[in-house]
C-alpha cells in the first residue's frame, strides 16, 4: 500500500494499521487484504464483484472493517456487499470509501450494501466518504444501502461525507419488523460545484417499530443538495425525520420529507429547516475575538460534528 | 478608559424616505468611564440602554460621534478588533448554537491560544451557580433553558477576563436564588480584578453595588452619580421620578 492509499484508509476508516477483528480492504478494484475470525466469515462472491459477510448468531463485541480505496484515475466499479447478521449479535461494521483522483478521467465507486439483521441483534454501521486529488477527473460515489431489520433488532447507521466527493447519489431503503429500531445520522457537506442527493425510504411494517432519520447538511459555494425522506407507517409505530441544513454563498438545498400513516397508531413527524448561519451566532463569536471567517468555520464544524 | 463623545444613533422607520422619519435612539451622548469602575446603566425600557451597549461593542455603528478606548479611536473598528482590545459583551438574549458545546464556548472565550482543562472550564460554570459536570458537554442549543443559557453567557464573560465587560440585563430570566449568586459574582469580579464593569440593569440590588449609576432615557443621559445621589430619586416611583419624565 502506498502513502496515498494509506491516507485514504485513515480518512475513511480511521485506520493507521491493520485493524483488529475481521476486515477486507479493497483497493483499485481488488481485495488486497482480508482477515476472518471464528465468528465472522468473509467470502468473495462467485458471480459478481463484492463479498458476503457472514456473522454467526450470538457474536458479540466484534467489528468488521471493509474500506474501499481508489487511487487509480479512471477506475469505475460496481460492488455488492451483503451482510448476513445472525440473531442475538452485537457488532460494529465500519465501511467507507476514499477516492484519490489526480488524473483527468472520472473515478467512480458504486456500492450496494445489503444488511439482513437477525432478531434481537444490534448493529452499528459507520460509513465515511472522502475524496482527494487535484485532477480534473470527477470523484463519484453512489452508495445504496438496503436494510432488513428482523424482530426487535436495532441498527444505528452513521454516514459522513465532508470533503472531496464531486457527485453522490445516496439511497437508503429499510424495512422494519416488529419491535425493530433504526437510527440514521447523516452528515453531509458539499462545496465547489458538487452535487449530493440523499434519499431514504423506511417502511415501518412491524408493530412497535421505530425509525429516526437525522440529517445535518452544509452546502457551500455553488453546490447543490437534495434530501428526500419517505417514512411509511404501516403498523403501530413511531417515525421521525429531521433535515437541518445550512446554506452558504450561492448553494442550493431542497428538502422533501414525506410521511404516510397507513395505520391509526402510526405516529410520524417530519422536520426540515434550511437557512443561512444566523447573524447573531457570528456576532457572538466575534465578541469572543474570532474573525467573521473563523466564526463561520467554528459554527459549521460544530454543526457537522 | 472608555470615552463616548457626542455619540448619536439613528434608525429609519420602515417606510421612511425623508430625513424627518429617522428615529433617534441615542442623542449626542457624552460619557467617560474610568478604569476599575463598576457602572450601572439604568432607565426606562426603550430609552436606548441596550443600543448604547451594542455601540460600545461595535454590534451597532453610531450615526455620528466617536468611541475612544484607552486613547484609541475604535469607532470604525469591527467587533473582533474591539474584542481583541479587551472589550467583552454579554448578550441580553444569549445565542444558541447547534453542535457547539458549553466547554467549546468557554474555551473560545478564554482565548483560542490557551488550552483549557475541563477543571478550569468547570470553575467558570460553578461561579455562575451551574453544576459544571452536568453542563460541560451539553450543546449550547434549545435543550438549555433561558436561565441556564444566561448563566453560561455570564460564565463566558468571566472566562474572557477583559479590561471592560458590558452586561446587557444579566438578571433577565434568572431565578431569585441564582440572582443572589449573581450579585456575589459581580461584587467579586469588581473586587478581585482591576477590570471595569458596565451593567445595564433594572434591579435595585445591582444598582446598589455599583460605584456609579447612569440614568438613560429618551436616548440621553438624564442623570449620573453615586447611588446615594441617584437611587432615592429612582425609587420614589416611576410616576413621580424626574428622570422618567
Amino acid at each position: 500500500m502506498d502513502e496515498i492509499q494509506k491516507n485514504l484508509l485513515e480518512q475513511v476508516a480511521g485506520l493507521h494499521e491493520i485493524p483488529a477483528g475481521a476486515y477486507n480492504i479493497r483497493a483499485n478494484g481488488a481485495s488486497i487484504e482480508r482477515n476472518t475470525t471464528a465468528n465472522i466469515d468473509i467470502v468473495t462472491k462467485p458471480d459478481k464483484q463484492g463479498i458476503d459477510i457472514l456473522i454467526r448468531p450470538g457474536t458479540k463485541k466484534e467489528s468488521v472493517h471493509i474500506p474501499v480505496i481508489l487511487s487509480q484515475s479512471g477506475l469505475t466499479e460496481m460492488v455488492y456487499n451483503d451482510f448476513h447478521i445472525g440473531d442475538d449479535c452485537d457488532v460494529t461494521i465500519i465501511a467507507g470509501c476514499g477516492i484519490h483522483n489526480s488524473g483527468d478521467s472520472e473515478s467512480r465507486h458504486d456500492g450496494i450494501h445489503t444488511f439482513y439483521v437477525g432478531q434481537n441483534s444490534h448493529v452499528k454501521y459507520v460509513e465515511k466518504h472522502y475524496g482527494s486529488g487535484d485532477g480534473k477527473g470527477e470523484r463519484i460515489m453512489n452508495p445504496k444501502t438496503v436494510v432488513e431489520l428482523g424482530p426487535n433488532s436495532f441498527m444505528e447507521m452513521e454516514t459522513v461525507q465532508i470533503r472531496g466527493v464531486d457527485s453522490t447519489v445516496r439511497s437508503t431503503a429499510a424495512t422494519l419488523e416488529e419491535g425493530a429500531k433504526l437510527v440514521i445520522t447523516e452528515r453531509l457537506m458539499t462545496h465547489g460545484s458538487q452535487y449530493a442527493e440523499s434519499s431514504f425510504r423506511v417502511d415501518l411494517n412491524g408493530a412497535d417499530s421505530s425509525a429516526n432519520l437525522i440529517s445535518r447538511a452544509v452546502a457551500k459555494d455553488d453546490s447543490k443538495q437534495l434530501f428526500l425522506a419517505v417514512i411509511n407507517g404501516n403498523q403501530r409505530c413511531a417515525g421521525h425525520s429531521e433535515c437541518d441544513a445550512i446554506i452558504m454563498d450561492r448553494a442550493k438545498i431542497s428538502a422533501v420529507p414525506e410521511i404516510t400513516a397507513n395505520h391509526l397508531d402510526a405516529a410520524l413527524i417530519h422536520e426540515a429547516a434550511i437557512g443561512k448561519i444566523a447573524g447573531e451566532q457570528i456576532t457572538k463569536l466575534m465578541t469572543l475575538g474570532l474573525t467573521e471567517a473563523e466564526a463561520e468555520a467554528q459554527i459549521v464544524n460544530g454543526f457537522l460534528k | 478608559m472608555l470615552e463616548l463623545q457626542n455619540l448619536s444613533f439613528q434608525v429609519s422607520d420602515e417606510d421612511a424616505e425623508s430625513r424627518e422619519n429617522f428615529k433617534e435612539i441615542i442623542k449626542d451622548i457624552n460619557l467617560t468611564l474610568h478604569d476599575h469602575t463598576f457602572t450601572a446603566i439604568t432607565g426606562p425600557n426603550g430609552g436606548g440602554k441596550s443600543t448604547l451597549a451594542k455601540l460600545i461593542m461595535g454590534i451597532e455603528r453610531p450615526t455620528s460621534g466617536r468611541i475612544v478606548w484607552n486613547g484609541t479611536d475604535i469607532t470604525e473598528m469591527s467587533i473582533t478588533e474591539r474584542a481583541n482590545l479587551g472589550i467583552s459583551f454579554a448578550f441580553q438574549q444569549p445565542v444558541r448554537f447547534k453542535g457547539i458545546k458549553v466547554k467549546d464556548l468557554i474555551t473560545l472565550s478564554a482565548g483560542t491560544d490557551k488550552k483549557l482543562s475541563a477543571g478550569e472550564a468547570c470553575e467558570y460554570l460553578s461561579k455562575v451557580g451551574l453544576c459544571a459536570r452536568d453542563y460541560i458537554n451539553r450543546d449550547v442549543d434549545a435543550s438549555l433553558s433561558g436561565g441556564e443559557l444566561k448563566r453560561i453567557e455570564i460564565a463566558t464573560i468571566i472566562a474572557r477576563n477583559t479590561p471592560l465587560s458590558v452586561f446587557d440585563e444579566p438578571e433577565a430570566g434568572i431565578d431569585l436564588w441564582s440572582f443572589n449568586n449573581l450579585i456575589k459574582v459581580f461584587e467579586e469580579l469588581h473586587e478581585t480584578s482591576s477590570n471595569s464593569l458596565v451593567i445595564i440593569s433594572h434591579q435595585e440590588r445591582i444598582l446598589n453595588i455599583a460605584d456609579e449609576i447612569v440614568v438613560i432615557a429618551n436616548g440621553s443621559v438624564k442623570a449620573r452619580g453615586t447611588k446615594a445621589e441617584i437611587l432615592p430619586e429612582l425609587l420614589e416611583g416611576t410616576g413621580s421620578c424626574k428622570f422618567y419624565q
